[in-house]
């Protein structure tokens, strides 16, 4: 183990030479692109025997990944934004497939109000491809999550693909401490790619065909319980990982201060770190707050929800996205799982487009909730340059 | 295989054994099935196919039956460059040696497919492309795609009152290719059977980026009896329709030149699509043809054409909208 002082790019970048990927399909786009030169530079130098290829567009990119993995080989890619708008497509192959590609997206806003700053609004409509979902909070979860990531998706059980997600530019270029695993740990921890489904002339088969209506709902309906098997993995892997690395991150999501708390946020990605400093300041006064951070949105992990939340008298969901005249899409999600719960559920919309969320945008949302404000009519915004509460 | 053997091969030399057999679903006289068939039995079982959509991936394979007898793979319409891309790679990462080929229709080449055509012969990608092409989307229905020929009819180029069937000229998508220097670059007929079985053994046996480009006449797309496909096939490059080349080692050459060239007429009246192109329109595509003519044989084949041919017969249609004139 070594420790480096390095962005959220360059620990993903080192946990794909660690977990000694084959072929790494890239293309351009910022914030994400830290991650794939390192790549670059570590293959250029020998430090990583891989294929980088070098794609026309994101769209080949996972067509190229598809092709490497449905050849039998460790695939990573990474993307964001605009490019994994252009990818959706190809995004839909992979889970019924059952390839496990592993992809970190940096998000970042979708345009137009076009930018290059930080929203969750690029990767959350990629929760209905099939791909599982992780959202990370610092350089050391993205480098972490990344080898997890790998265990997860190749297990028999799941054979998946899974999306590191991690935030733009307040990770992807941020230098943070991160303990940079040794091989052999790793080696130990993450064993070789083996296959189930191959394109090998010695054994000819036919992997994804058209499938007519007699058989293709069978199909949804298997890759439904693969995503619902894999939160078992996620359990165990983590399990595994803190028994390896001395680190556990809590599998689908990790808790903070709940056993007795009477009202939370649940949150997810870099806004985790500053509720936390809020809840310590509101429990100094003697506040009953809590903080869930959620770690996945797929597999959704529902039935763990219900166990943290079942003593809270109001939960609040932080947003980093929108959908459209609705609700946060976390939200709609908790709010699904929780309903016949009886918890004051709000949301709470920000940070959209890369605005700043600080300290006092989060000590009011958790005002909001304790006030047990439950959201009638729609989600409240924070940082709005016009209030319009 | 060495240079000599190749240039000696005939149509005898083509392997009897299948791997596109019986019970697909193609149309009878399908361009595309007699191509497919004997590209397979000339590759061999050492082949792994991907397919992207196309008629090929609706006849060629439906779960759980598959009438290719290697491995087949299949994810989207745009990225046949892309994804051969990818298995040749996880084959190189494996030290396998397979040949990785894509079989693409013109649709899925010349127009949505062109971008990652370009960035896999870019990249210099050991694969084989190849162009199933039969001028229109014939998947969906016959639309006008980048391949198709002046003045031919499709749904969305159809024949109205004041605009009548494609007006542009056929994309010079050869040309687009070899600017990207390929290893490999050929032109076949299913209709010139000896040419086709030499130039698909170079590409099975040349290392690097190969491109095929096949016509391919489809019997309902271009409405002619399914009896007349090789007819029809041959007629494209006695008129100049087709024309028969291979470019490799920084070499270029035509591999078959008709000894007099054919009045486009003929090749024309064989087809319902262009049953109801004006004598104008006809003339204005010979005038380009005759212009392609003298690009691809120079003064090597006498072309007394350009001034026009009179037609034997007018151009009209019976009625039936499978038959030519």
């Amino acid at each position: 183990m070594v420790v480096k002082v390095i962005s959220a790019d360059h620990a993903v970048a080192w946990a794909v030479r660690l977990a000694k990927v084959e072929v790494i399909p890239a293309f351009p786009i910022t914030p994400q692109t830290l991650i794939m030169e390192l790549l670059a530079e570590f293959i250029n130098d020998g430090e990583l025997d891989a294929e980088f290829i070098a794609a026309e567009s994101e769209h080949s990119v996972m067509s190229v990944a598809i092709g490497a993995s449905v050849g039998g080989v460790r695939t990573f890619t990474a993307s964001s934004s605009q490019g994994l708008a252009l990818m959706h497509e190809m995004l839909y192959v992979p889970p019924q497939v059952r390839l496990p590609i592993v992809m970190v997206n940096v998000n970042r806003s979708l345009g137009a109000a076009a930018g290059i700053w930080l929203e969750h609004n690029d990767s959350m409509p990629e929760r209905e491809s099939g791909w599982l979902q992780c959202y990370v909070e610092d350089n050391q979860e993205a480098l972490d999550m990344v080898l997890q990531a790998y265990r997860i998706a190749e297990d028999e059980r799941v054979m998946l693909p899974l999306m590191v997600c991690l935030d733009g530019f307040v990770l992807s270029h941020t230098v943070e401490r991160v303990e940079v695993p040794g091989q052999e740990e790793v080696d130990y921890f993450l064993p070789r790619f083996r296959p189930c489904v191959t394109l090998d002339p010695s054994e000819p088969q036919l992997i994804n065909p058209i499938v007519p209506p007699d058989y293709a709902m069978e199909m949804r309906y298997q890759l439904d319980r693969a995503i619902d098997a894999s939160r078992r993995v996620i359990a165990e892997v983590d399990e595994l990982f803190g028994r390896t690395f001395g680190r556990r991150y809590g599998g689908l999501l990790q808790t903070y201060k709940m056993e007795d708390a009477e009202y939370a946020l649940l949150s997810l990605g870099t806004v985790t770190t500053t509720a936390r400093a809020v809840v310590d300041e509101l429990r100094s006064r003697g506040e009953k707050a809590g903080l869930i951070k959620l770690r996945f949105m797929r597999p959704f992990p529902e039935k763990e929800l219900k166990e943290v939340t079942k003593d809270l008298r109001s939960l609040g969901v932080f947003d980093r996205s929108l959908s459209m005249n609705g609700f946060g899409p976390v939200f709609t999600e908790v709010r699904g799982a929780l309903s016949s719960s009886g918890i004051a559920l709000s949301d709470h919309i920000g940070g959209l487009g890369g605005r700043d969320v600080t300290l006092e945008h989060i000590r009011e949302i958790y005002s909001d909730i304790a006030l047990g404000k439950a959201v009638q009519d729609g989600a409240n915004w924070y940082g709005l340059r016009r209030r319009r509460k | 295989m060495r240079e000599k053997e190749v240039e000696k091969l005939t149509i005898r030399d083509v392997p009897n054994k299948d791997y596109f057999i019986w019970g697909h679903g193609a149309c009878p006289g399908c361009g595309v099935a007699i191509a497919v068939k004997n590209i397979m039995r000339i590759l061999g079982p050492e082949t792994i196919v991907y397919v992207p959509a196309s008629c090929l991936v609706v006849f060629g394979a439906q779960y759980p039956f598959s009438s290719f007898d290697v491995p087949y793979f299949f994810s989207a319409f745009e990225n046949t460059g892309a994804v051969i891309s990818g298995i040749k790679a996880a084959l190189r990462r494996k030290g396998k040696n397979a040949l990785v080929v894509g079989l693409a229709g013109d649709g899925g080449t010349y127009d949505i497919g062109l971008q990652a055509l370009s960035g896999a012969a870019d990249r210099g990608e050991d694969v084989l492309y190849l162009c199933l092409d039969n001028e229109a989307y014939m998947n969906t229905g016959i639309q006008m795609s980048g391949a198709t020929p002046f003045g031919a009819w499709t749904t969305t180029s159809p024949i109205g009152k004041k605009i009548k069937g494609k007006r542009r000229f056929k994309k010079d998508l050869d040309h687009i290719v070899a600017a990207h220097d390929p290893a490999y670059l050929a032109t076949l007929s299913i209709a010139h059977f000896n040419d086709f079985v030499r130039k698909v053994e170079r590409a099975k046996a040349i290392a690097g980026f190969r491109f095929l480009h096949v016509l391919t006449p489809c019997v309902p797309g271009w409405k002619y009896e399914s009896s007349r496909t090789l007819e029809i096939a041959r007629l494209a490059v006695e008129t100049g329709m087709w024309t028969l080349f291979e470019s490799y080692e920084n070499e270029s050459r035509v591999t078959y030149k008709p000894s007099v060239m054919q009045p486009v007429t003929e090749y024309l009246k064989l087809q319902g699509r262009f049953s109801n192109m004006t004598e104008e329109d006809v003339n204005t595509l010979q005038r380009w043809l005759c212009m392609k003519w003298w690009i691809h044989y120079k003064d090597q084949v006498e072309a007394p054409p350009c001034r026009m041919f009179e037609a034997e017969r007018p151009l009209a249609h019976d009625g039936d909208p499978l038959h030519g004139v």
